[in-house]
């Protein structure tokens, strides 16, 4: 792998960029394998990644159904941030952003990480008090944020109805000034690339039809280019995650739903940081680019059909234009939706299973793509390991049965 | 978006009319007190989550404010058939195949939703006529 550097740039603009090296190899499925990934987003490449740099384990396949970073890593709305409630969350998504802050330098791969701050907003006294409760939370778990008043608020987003007039006035808001944007594709791209340059094999266009299981123990898995065997697989699927866990015959406490997103014609720069609004129910940024990136709720039924109502974008434009009365007459351009795999406690699974040498590591819903090197990292740490990383061990799966549920459902401001 | 039969008003009606509430047909343990905390769990919180035929609730909120069933496919959207409670599908994963199709529900052939009663499929719309 060639390093990109401001100095290749100059180099290739004299041949008309032409004579650019492909970023992975497209090789053949060998036979045999350590350890397998069962889905080529942002948190399996990740995993492939961490799992050959800080483990040395480089004979792994990434086996990818369509192509990479094709699923929900490309249909999000690119939000980072940490300030979740309970320490459990905390310690993972502080985790991730740690990893977030050096991943452009680490990866040789600009990932945009723009950290220009994220507002959750408070429109209530109730909302106000969990805000304070939960930036008190953050600061003992070393989380940096701050408590900010409607005056506050208004001199971060001028353009924002901060007047007592609105629907639902602005009291406050949660403030993460380390929380930002990162450019989607550039993080799945960055990972693939660097995973390759290691020898990792990432397997497009093959889907996993079916797992190698004896005795309780998986040894492999049948694809639609022929079977490959593993001692270890690891199921990254997230909105298929149900359907990969009844090939291999045990349920999971997931429920799969359409997430929208949608964008709008480029405008010029307007917004310069993250606000999001849980009561309201909308949340927008601006990309480089200039289209305002407008994310929207779920669909409440079960539905694998990437797309979702329109019910729902209504809603959700509905809040927006509340919040900002100076998007009103702003156009459209695209609307999209990915399938999440919500928990009932909107906490990821990261675990082993039923299924000796199979672990799954799904259940991210609505707020995976924050997530995306942490939980790349220790579920990387798992595999490696066979058995739970300190900060994925919450994440068992047995919580379901024990009880030991992480609540972040609202507590985080987990704007869905 | 969703054009949705209640069997209860006896009508179809749009999707803002309703809310799902998730997986039908659960069974909660008959001895809560002394079930286990695997089966307990599962009651609560482990679902089907089945890509294809799938039989979920649905509460006709700002209608009649009952509760019913519906069979749909979770991948095409279909919806198949809506029931009352205490129903037992028409429609399962095993006969799917051989269904006649309904009328007035959304076509899987229409690739993308349809919105209004009227499925994008001819041979629906000639039964009509009829």
């Amino acid at each position: 792998m060639k390093r990109y550097s401001g100095f290749g740039l100059v180099k290739h603009a004299m041949s008309h960029h032409e004579n650019w090296e492909r970023q992975w190899r497209n090789p053949t499925p060998k036979k045999q394998y350590d350890v397998i990934i069962v889905g080529g987003g942002g948190h399996g490449l990740a995993t492939a990644y961490y799992l050959a740099k800080e483990h040395g384990i480089t004979n792994v396949a990434v086996i990818e159904k369509g192509w990479l970073g094709g699923g929900n890593t490309a249909r999000n709305t690119t939000i980072v941030r940490s300030n979740y409630l309970w320490d459990e969350a905390a310690a993972m998504f502080e985790h991730s952003m740690k990893l977030w802050e050096g991943l452009s330098q680490d990866l040789n791969y600009n990932v945009m990480f723009s950290q220009r701050g994220v507002l959750n907003l408070g429109h209530t006294l109730q909302d106000m008090r969990d805000i304070q409760r939960r930036v008190n939370a953050n600061r003992l778990n070393g989380v940096d944020g701050e408590v900010l008043d409607a005056k506050g608020v208004q001199d971060i987003v001028p353009i924002l109805d901060c007047s007592k007039n609105a629907r639902y006035p602005v009291m406050g808001a949660s403030w993460q000034p380390r929380g930002g944007v990162a450019r989607h594709d550039a993080v799945a791209w960055g990972f693939a690339r660097a995973a390759d340059a290691m020898g990792v094999d990432l397997l497009q266009n093959t889907e996993v039809t079916g797992f190698k299981i004896r005795d309780g123990r998986v040894y492999g898995v049948h694809t639609n280019r022929g079977d490959i065997e593993a001692k270890t697989v690891g199921c990254v699927a997230a909105g298929n995650s149900g359907v990969l866990a009844k090939m291999a015959g045990f349920k999971l406490p997931l429920e799969s739903h359409p997430l929208q997103a949608l964008v709008s014609e480029p405008l010029k720069p307007v917004l310069d940081t993250v606000v999001m609004s849980n009561h309201v129910h909308g949340y927008v940024s601006q990309s480089d680019k200039g289209d305002l990136v407008i994310g929207a709720g779920i669909d409440g039924y079960v539905g694998y059909g990437q797309r979702g109502s329109y019910t729902t974008v209504e809603h959700t434009l509905q809040a927006i234009v509340e919040m900002f009365p100076i998007f009103s007459r702003v156009r459209m351009n695209r609307q999209w939706g990915g399938v999440v795999d919500t928990c009932p406690d909107a906490s990821p699974i990261i675990s082993a299973t039923p299924v000796k040498g199979m672990f799954f590591n799904c259940g991210w819903g609505t707020g995976g793509f924050k997530a995306t090197p942490g939980s790349g990292h220790i579920f990387a740490a798992t595999l490696a390991k066979n058995e739970a990383h300190p900060i994925a061990a919450p994440f068992s799966i047995d919580r379901f049965n024990t009880g030991a549920l992480v609540d972040e459902h609202g507590a985080a401001g987990v704007a869905h | 978006m969703f054009h949705i039969y209640c069997p209860y008003c006896d009508e179809y009606r749009e999707e803002e009319e309703f809310h799902p509430s998730g997986q039908a047909h659960l069974r909660r343990p008959a001895d809560p007190a002394n079930s286990t905390d695997d089966e307990w769990g599962g009651y609560l919180f482990f679902r089907d989550n089945e890509r294809g035929v799938h039989h979920e609730m649905w509460l006709h909120a700002v209608g009649c404010r009952k509760f019913f069933n519906m069979t749909r496919n979770s991948a095409t959207y279909e919806i198949y058939e809506t029931y009352k409670m205490g129903e037992r599908p028409s429609v399962t994963a095993e006969n799917v195949g051989d269904l006649k199709r309904q009328s007035g529900v959304q076509a899987e052939t229409s690739g993308w939703q349809t919105v209004g009663a009227r499925p994008e499929s001819e041979s629906l719309n000639e039964e009509e006529q009829a």
